[in-house]
């Protein structure tokens, strides 16, 4: 617990440090932010084993979305994927849980391995897979039926864990605090979250998530629908979700990307299908990317 | 026109017609209605058809040149249309209106107590009123409607889910057939049953068999309306499910049916409105019983349909006044049942803020 207490001070800092940077937007202040959050999190110990996508294709029907996309995400880092609309990178992180099959014609091919499984191997049960990828997703979608209280934990009904009363309760608590959202909520835990504001909606998703205790966590341009303070408050949750397990996150906000990941993969598509063109340190790709595409894409010159 | 600053502001709605705006609008109204009851009573028009449609062409015309001289050209092409829009609504009202008062009218003068507790056992239809009642058809509508909810809500909301959440194989062909269905006349339900069951298995005419033949006309409604509903429900919802490790099932269990829930209500009732008045089916496969039967199963039972037809053919003045109070008995059930759908639909659990 002492740990966790520690990081969070660590974070809070850091989170002032964002408002200072936000204001002037140029490429050099994008990469200083990035060079900033790295030597914030040089000190910290990745944990566990991580999620490592191999040679990954996807299509839909005859159309070839994505080829070959090679990622290792290592436990404990957040990665953030950026690039033009179209370029694949929301196609690429379906299929890291698979949500990509839901699409009646999509095919895929290549490995997303989860601890060294192949979570497409024949015989792995998906559901196991997708209660360890927990996915939050670009419009905050509470479950309208329900209360605050019963979509954080609805969870643990939909996957069917059984829980003490008193353990649920903990949980919710603990849920609510790591996604930041308990002050505001813990009054009226019985409202529907329907009630809630667009960013508080998206925390709660976030909560929900955090529930059934994932070890990744998807996030599909997370703050796209967001105003600005909500949008700080989320990236305030990833700092200090990061400490605790791997995130990967599409946006299409650079500075976004700049602010919270510790790594950054740019994907682009020139017409045929979506590509990863650069992966490296967000600062690095920030401040000297090698390929000529990324730097026009980070210095705004296209996109 | 009041001023206000920002110290003592008022709240005021200035998007609001003042009533002096108003006024020459219902003056020419009353105009128009003193127009139309002076043309009524000295041409060759009668009758309360005729102050109606009078009254919309000659007011709407007025109204017409009024916008026109006062607001322009724009504004009057708005009254025309509004006034068009209200005469539907008005036409669609009215039907409604006349069938409530009507059998309001001529149910009530047969209404008594005796009515809800005995049956036509020892009465005939041309009897006078006092004598005999409803009972058994009251029992074996609400039989009806009770057994026909059991077999087809559940068979229709389910078709509704294979289609529209489970999209399996076949799904083009059972909704193709889910369309023919909706389309099978009721006296043919009637007969299907009676050559499928009656004739062929040891059912007779009852209760049970009759609601088999309701269900024919029931499911098909209660599975489009469903569809209908479950398609509203964002996809987003059900991904979230999926993406926290929930099986299909339970995402559709857990999230789609009940956010979906007050919608498959309205779809039910859509399925009893279908065939809470329905009669020709029965005639196959009810019986048509005199006497109260509280079995479903077996032996023959009455129902209300059944016996407001019976009246009505018996043409006399006590059996006429018989199917109206039966009618309006008929109605008020109808309608119970709906508020309680309603009711029992709309309560959300946890809705306390």
């Amino acid at each position: 617990m002492t740990n966790g207490n520690e990081n969070s001070e660590n974070n809070q800092g850091e989170s002032e440090d964002k408002m200072d940077t936000q204001a002037k937007v140029t490429p050099n202040s994008l990469s200083s932010v990035a060079q900033n959050r790295a030597d914030k999190q040089a000190g910290t110990q990745p944990m566990g084993t991580g999620l490592e996508a191999r040679g990954v294709h996807a299509w839909f029907g005859s159309h070839h979305a994505l080829s070959d996309v090679t990622i290792d995400f290592s436990a404990g880092t957040v990665t953030a994927l950026i690039g033009p609309s179209g370029c694949g990178k929301s196609t690429f992180i379906r299929t890291l849980n698979r949500m990509h099959e839901f699409i009646p014609t999509a095919a895929f091919a290549g490995q997303v391995l989860l601890d060294g499984k192949d979570v497409y191997q024949k015989g792995t049960d998906v559901t196991k897979i997708r209660l360890q990828i927990g996915m939050v997703f670009q419009k905050p979608n509470p479950f309208p039926s329900m209360t605050i209280g019963e979509n954080v934990l609805s969870g643990l009904h939909l996957a069917q864990i059984k829980m003490g009363k008193a353990e649920k309760e903990e949980l919710l608590e603990s849920c609510l605090e790591r996604a930041g959202l308990w002050n505001e909520v813990k009054d009226r835990l019985g409202a529907h979250g329907g009630s809630l504001s667009g960013g508080q909606q998206q925390r709660l998703c976030i909560a929900r998530s955090l529930a059934v205790n994932p070890k990744v966590l998807l996030m599909d341009e997370p703050c796209s629908a967001l105003d600005p303070g909500s949008t700080l408050r989320i990236e305030e949750t990833i700092s200090q979700l990061s400490s605790s397990m791997t995130i990967v996150i599409v946006t299409h906000n650079m500075q976004q990307a700049a602010r919270v990941s510790d790594y950054t993969g740019f994907f682009l598509s020139d017409g045929g299908p979506g590509e990863l063109i650069e992966l490296g340190p967000t600062a690095e790709i920030f401040s000297r990317p090698k390929d000529q595409r990324t730097e026009n894409y980070v210095s705004g010159r296209f996109g | 026109m009041t001023t206000t600053n920002l110290v003592t502001a008022t709240p005021s709605r200035p998007w609001q017609k003042t009533p002096k705006e108003i006024l020459p609008s219902i003056l020419i109204y009353v105009g128009v209605a003193i127009l139309v009851a002076l043309i009524v009573e000295f041409t060759g028009f009668k009758g309360k058809l005729a102050y109606i449609g009078l009254f919309i062409p000659i007011g709407t015309i007025a109204q017409f040149f009024w916008a026109r001289y006062k607001f322009g050209m724009k504004a009057a092409k708005d009254v025309v249309a509004s006034s068009i829009m209200a005469t539907g609504a008005i036409a669609v009202f009215i039907p409604v209106l006349s069938i409530l008062l009507t059998t309001f009218i001529k149910g009530l003068p047969g209404i008594s107590l005796e009515l809800f507790t005995t049956d036509m056992g020892e009465a005939s239809f041309t009897d006078p009123v006092g004598n005999g009642g409803l009972l058994h058809a009251i029992v074996g509508t609400l039989y009806l409607i009770l057994l026909s909810i059991a077999i087809s809500v559940p068979m229709g909301i389910l078709t509704a889910l294979y289609l529209t959440e489970i999209k399996g194989p076949g799904s083009r062909f059972i909704q193709f057939m889910v369309q023919a269905m909706s389309g099978v006349p009721s006296v043919v339900a009637g007969l299907f049953i009676f050559s499928a069951v009656i004739l062929t298995t040891p059912l007779d005419t009852s209760g049970f068999v009759a609601s088999l033949a309701l269900s024919i006309l029931m499911v098909p409604t209660v599975t489009r309306a469903s569809q209908e509903v479950l398609l509203l429900i964002p996809n987003d919802l059900r991904e979230a499910g999926l993406a926290m490790g929930a099986t299909q099932w339970r995402t559709v269990a857990m999230i789609v049916v009940p956010a979906a829930k007050s919608g498959l209500v309205t779809a039910s009732i859509l399925g009893v409105a279908r065939i809470a008045g329905e009669t020709a089916p029965l005639i196959f496969t009810l019986g048509g019983a005199d006497k109260l039967n509280p079995n479903p199963v077996s032996g023959i039972q009455g129902a209300l349909p059944f016996y407001i037809w019976s009246g009505f053919r018996l043409g006399t003045e006590e059996s006429v006044q018989r199917s109206w109070s039966a009618i309006l008995v008929l109605l008020v059930i109808v309608l119970a049942l709906f508020t309680l759908a309603r009711v029992v639909g709309s309560k959300q659990k946890g809705a306390r803020k």
